[in-house]
C-alpha cells in the first residue's frame, strides 16, 4: 500500500523476541503487548488482540516465536479482513461521499487525493465546499479543483454548509457526475451543536437523494491515541460513518487506534494516507497494514 | 467509554479496610489500573513504566487518612506525582528583544496557524504590537488562512508572492518587524513530519536567519505514543523553548503532554481551546493531571473535604457510629460539616459517576428540605436530640411548632433517623446496607 518502512526500533524488537527459534513463553507475550500499546492500538485492544492470538497460537500447537508472531499477524488480519477493510467501491452515480473528521486530520487533502484517484480512472468528479467555517477552507479547496481540473461547487465563507452540499448534488445530478467529494468542516465530536450540524448535513442530502450519501468517511490522523475510539463512535453516532481513511502514516506513527475502531464500529478501513503528493492515497492492505505494525 | 480511575480504585478499598497503612502487596492492584488508565490517556509506554514505579516508592508506607478511602488516597499520590513532573514554574514567554520572534512548528494540522493567531490576540491585549508572517509556503491557502485571520483580529500579516521560499519569507518578515517597531513576530511555518529531513532542514536554517527567541512546538492534544518521538525529533534539531497544546475542548486526556515533558523537560507553555481566536489559555499542572487520570473534579472534592472536614471531629463521628452511639446531635454537627464544603450539588457532582446524584442532593437544599431538617433538630433539647426515643406526641408537636413545619416531618425524620441507626449497625456489623443514609434522612 505504499508504506515506506521507516526505523522505529520496535520492529528489530519484535523480530528478537519473535525469533524463530526461540520458544514462545510469558514473557514473549507481555513483550508483544508492549509493541502493540506502543503503536497506539490501545491497551484494551490489545489485551483482547493478544488473548485471541494466544488462543489460536495452541490450538494451531504453535511452539516457537514465529508461531506467535504468525498467530496474531493472522488475528489482526483476519479482523481488518472481516470489515471488509480495503474494498472500496463507488456505487450509483451520482454518488455523494461526506468526508468528516477531527479539526487537522486532513480531510481537505484527502478529498483533492481521492478526487485525483477518481478521475485517473475515468470517473467524472465534482467537490462540495461545504467548510464554510475556518478561515480560507474554501479556497484551500478551490485551489484543489483547479489543479485537478474537477468543478467545485462553493458559496461565500459562513454560507449554510447544509445549502452548500445541496447545491453540490443537485450540479451533481445535472451534469451527471459520477461522484460528488463533500468537505466539511472539522469538528471535536465533543461538540453536540456541530455534530447536530453535521446530521443536518446528511438529512438535506437525503431529502434530494435518499439512498445517499453512500460514503460517509470519517478521517483520522494516524498520529491519534485513544481518543480516536470515541471520535469514531460520535461521528458514527451523528453521521453514520460507513468507512476510515487513515492519514499521515508517512510518518512513524502506525495508526494503531484504527484497529480497535474498525474491530468496534464494524467499519472498514477504506484508504490510507502515505504522503503529501497527490497520488499518496492508496487502498487499505489489511497484509501490508500488519506488515507495517511490525516493520522496523 | 472510560472509567474513571477512582472509580476502579473502588476495588482496592475493600482490601485495606481497617488498615493504617498501604503495604506493597496491596497495591499491585491498584497500579494495574493505574498503568491501564495511562494508557487510555496516551501517555508513553516507557513514560508510564518509569512514572508507576515512582507512585510505588511513594505509596508503600503511606499513612492512611481518615475522610478518604484508600483508592482515593493513592489517586491522590499519583495526581501529586503527575503534577510534580507536569509542573514546576509557568514557562515566561521571552520577549526581551525587540522585535522578538516566536516561531511556530509542529506536524501537519496540529494547529499552528490558528495558535499563531491566538497568540497575536493573546500579546496584544498585552499591550504588545505583533507581526504574524505567513512562511508556510506548501498547504494550498494556508497563507489566505493567516491573512483572513490577521483582519479578524486587526493584526498585520506579512505575505510574499507565491513561490517565495518558507526562508525569504521569514527573513523580509523580520526586516518588516524592525522597520515598524514590531515587539513580536509570530511565524508560522508549513507543517511538517519528524522524519522529513529536508523539510526539518527547512526549519534550521530559518532559525539561523531569523534567531527565535521563542520555537513553540505546536501538539494536538489527540496525539497517542508519537508524541515522544516527534517532540524529540523537533527538539533535537531546534532550539524548541516550550510546547503548546491544542484542542483541549476535545474531551482527549492530553498525556502527550506528559510524555513529553518527561521525555524532553520542555515546560507546557499555553493551552489552545476552541476555534476562537480568544482561547489560549495559560497552562495549569494539577488541571492537566486531573484530565489525564479522567476523574472529573475529584481532586478538588479530596482537597474540600481535607480543608473542611475536622478531622478530629470526623474520627468521633465514625467512632460513635462503630459504636452505635450516633446521635440527631453528631448529624447536625455533620450536616455542618458538609455545608462548610459549598453548593452540594457542585460537591457531589465532583464525584465520578454522581453525575444525576448531584441534581437530587441540589434539589434537596434548594427545596428547603436540608434547611427544615435542620430546623427540626434545632428545635430540640439537647437531651432529645441525643436521646430521640424519649419523643413522644407532645414533644413533637412542639417540636413541628418550633421549625415551623409540620408533626408529619418530625416523625419522617425521626423514623428515618431510626432507619440509619439501624443500618449503621449493619455496617459496622460488617454488612452494607442496600443504600439509604443522608440521602434517606432528607426525604430522598
Amino acid at each position: 500500500m505504499g508504506l515506506r518502512a521507516r526505523p522505529s526500533g520496535l520492529g528489530t524488537r519484535l523480530r528478537s523476541i519473535l525469533g524463530a527459534d526461540s520458544p514462545a513463553t510469558e514473557e514473549t507475550w507481555d513483550e508483544v503487548e508492549q509493541v502493540l500499546i506502543a503503536a497506539d492500538v490501545g491497551a484494551s485492544t490489545t489485551l483482547e488482540l493478544v488473548d485471541a492470538a494466544r488462543a489460536r497460537f495452541r490450538a494451531s500447537g504453535g511452539r516457537n516465536g514465529e508461531d506467535a508472531r504468525r498467530a496474531l499477524a493472522t488475528e489482526i488480519r483476519d479482523r481488518l479482513v472481516r470489515v471488509e477493510s480495503g474494498r472500496f467501491e463507488l456505487g450509483d452515480a451520482p454518488s455523494v461521499i461526506l468526508f468528516v473528521g477531527v479539526n487537522g486530520s486532513g480531510k481537505t487533502t484527502s478529498i483533492a487525493k481521492l478526487a485525483a484517484r477518481l478521475t485517473a480512472e475515468g470517473r467524472t468528479v465534482a467537490l462540495a465546499a461545504a467548510d464554510t467555517f475556518r478561515a480560507a477552507a474554501v479556497e484551500q479547496l478551490r485551489i484543489w479543483g483547479e489543479q485537478l481540473g474537477v468543478p467545485v461547487i462553493a458559496q461565500r465563507a459562513g454560507a449554510d454548509p447544509g445549502a452548500v452540499a445541496f447545491d453540490a448534488v443537485v450540479a451533481a445530478e445535472s451534469r451527471n457526475l459520477d461522484a460528488v467529494l463533500v468537505d466539511t468542516a472539522g469538528r471535536l465530536h465533543n461538540k453536540q451543536q456541530l455534530m447536530d450540524e453535521l446530521a443536518k448535513i446528511r438529512r438535506v442530502i437525503q431529502r434530494r437523494l435518499p439512498d445517499q450519501p453512500r460514503h460517509v468517511l470519517l478521517v483520522l490522523d494516524a498520529t491519534t491515541g485513544q481518543n480516536g475510539l470515541m471520535q469514531a463512535e460520535a461521528f458514527s453516532d451523528e453521521a453514520g460513518v460507513t468507512g476510515i481513511i487513515l492519514t499521515k502514516l508517512d510518518g512513524t506513527a502506525k495508526g494503531g487506534v484504527a484497529l480497535g475502531v474498525a474491530d468496534r464500529l464494524g467499519v472498514p478501513i477504506l484508504f490510507a494516507g502515505v504522503g503529501e503528493e497527490i497520488d499518496a492515497l492508496a487502498p487499505f492492505d489489511p497484509e501490508a497494514f500488519v506488515e507495517w505494525l511490525f516493520a522496523e | 467509554m472510560f472509567e474513571s480511575l477512582s472509580t476502579r480504585l473502588q476495588g482496592i478499598t475493600e482490601r485495606l479496610r481497617g488498615k493504617a497503612r498501604i503495604a506493597e502487596a496491596d497495591l499491585d492492584v491498584a497500579l494495574r489500573e493505574i498503568r491501564l488508565a495511562l494508557l487510555e490517556a496516551d501517555v508513553n509506554f516507557k513514560v508510564v513504566k518509569d512514572f508507576v514505579a515512582r507512585v510505588r516508592e511513594r505509596a508503600v508506607g503511606t499513612d492512611l487518612l481518615t475522610g478518604l478511602n484508600p483508592g482515593q488516597q493513592i489517586v491522590k499520590i499519583v495526581h501529586g506525582e503527575l503534577v510534580a513532573v507536569l509542573g514546576g514554574e509557568r514557562h515566561h514567554l521571552d520577549l526581551a528583544a525587540k522585535p522578538s520572534v516566536f516561531m511556530m512548528v509542529g506536524l501537519q494540522g496540529s494547529g499552528k496557524t490558528t495558535t499563531a493567531a491566538k497568540l497575536a490576540v493573546r500579546l496584544s491585549k498585552e499591550g504588545k504590537k505583533p507581526l504574524l508572517v505567513a512562511a508556510d509556503v506548501y498547504r494550498p491557502a494556508a497563507v489566505d488562512q493567516l491573512v483572513q485571520l490577521g483582519d479578524q483580529i486587526g493584526v498585520e500579516v506579512h505575505t510574499r508572492p507565491v513561490g517565495t521560499p518558507a526562508l525569504e519569507v521569514a527573513r523580509s518578515g523580520l526586516e518588516v518587524a524592525r522597520q515598524r517597531g514590531i515587539d513580536v513576530m509570530i511565524l508560522d511555518t508549513a507543517g511538517r513530519l519528524h522524519v522529513d529531513e529536508a523539510m526539518m532542514d527547512e526549519l534550521v536554517r530559518i532559525v539561523g536567519s531569523v534567531t527565535p527567541a521563542e520555537t513553540l512546538l505546536v501538539v494536538d492534544a489527540m496525539t497517542g505514543q508519537e508524541a515522544v518521538h516527534v517532540a524529540e525529533a523537533f527538539h533535537a534539531k531546534l532550539p524548541v523553548t516550550g510546547l503548546i497544546l491544542t484542542k483541549m475542548d476535545g474531551d482527549a486526556r492530553g498525556g502527550a503532554a506528559l510524555s513529553i515533558r518527561a521525555a524532553t523537560g520542555l515546560p507546557v507553555a499555553f493551552l489552545g481551546t476552541g476555534e476562537r481566536t480568544d482561547g489560549l489559555e495559560p497552562f495549569h499542572p494539577d488541571r492537566l493531571a486531573q484530565r489525564i487520570l479522567g476523574m472529573g473534579d475529584i481532586l478538588s472534592f479530596v482537597e474540600r473535604v481535607q480543608d473542611n472536614v475536622d478531622q478530629a471531629e470526623a474520627e468521633k463521628a465514625a467512632q460513635r457510629m462503630m459504636e452505635n452511639r450516633f446521635t440527631l446531635e453528631d448529624f447536625r454537627s455533620q450536616l455542618n460539616q458538609i455545608k462548610k464544603m459549598g453548593p452540594i450539588g457542585q460537591l457531589v457532582g465532583m464525584i465520578p459517576g454522581a453525575g444525576q446524584m448531584a441534581g437530587a442532593a441540589q434539589e434537596a437544599v434548594d427545596s428547603g428540605q436540608m434547611k427544615r431538617v435542620e430546623a427540626i433538630i434545632d428545635s430540640m433539647t439537647p437531651d432529645e436530640r441525643r436521646r430521640p426515643d424519649i419523643i413522644k406526641a407532645s414533644r413533637r408537636r412542639r417540636i413541628a411548632l418550633g421549625s415551623g413545619t409540620s408533626t408529619a416531618e418530625v416523625n419522617r425524620l425521626l423514623k428515618q433517623f431510626v432507619e440509619m441507626q439501624r443500618m449503621m449497625k449493619m455496617i459496622s456489623g460488617g454488612k452494607m446496607p442496600p443504600g439509604g443514609g443522608l440521602g434517606a434522612l432528607l426525604g430522598r
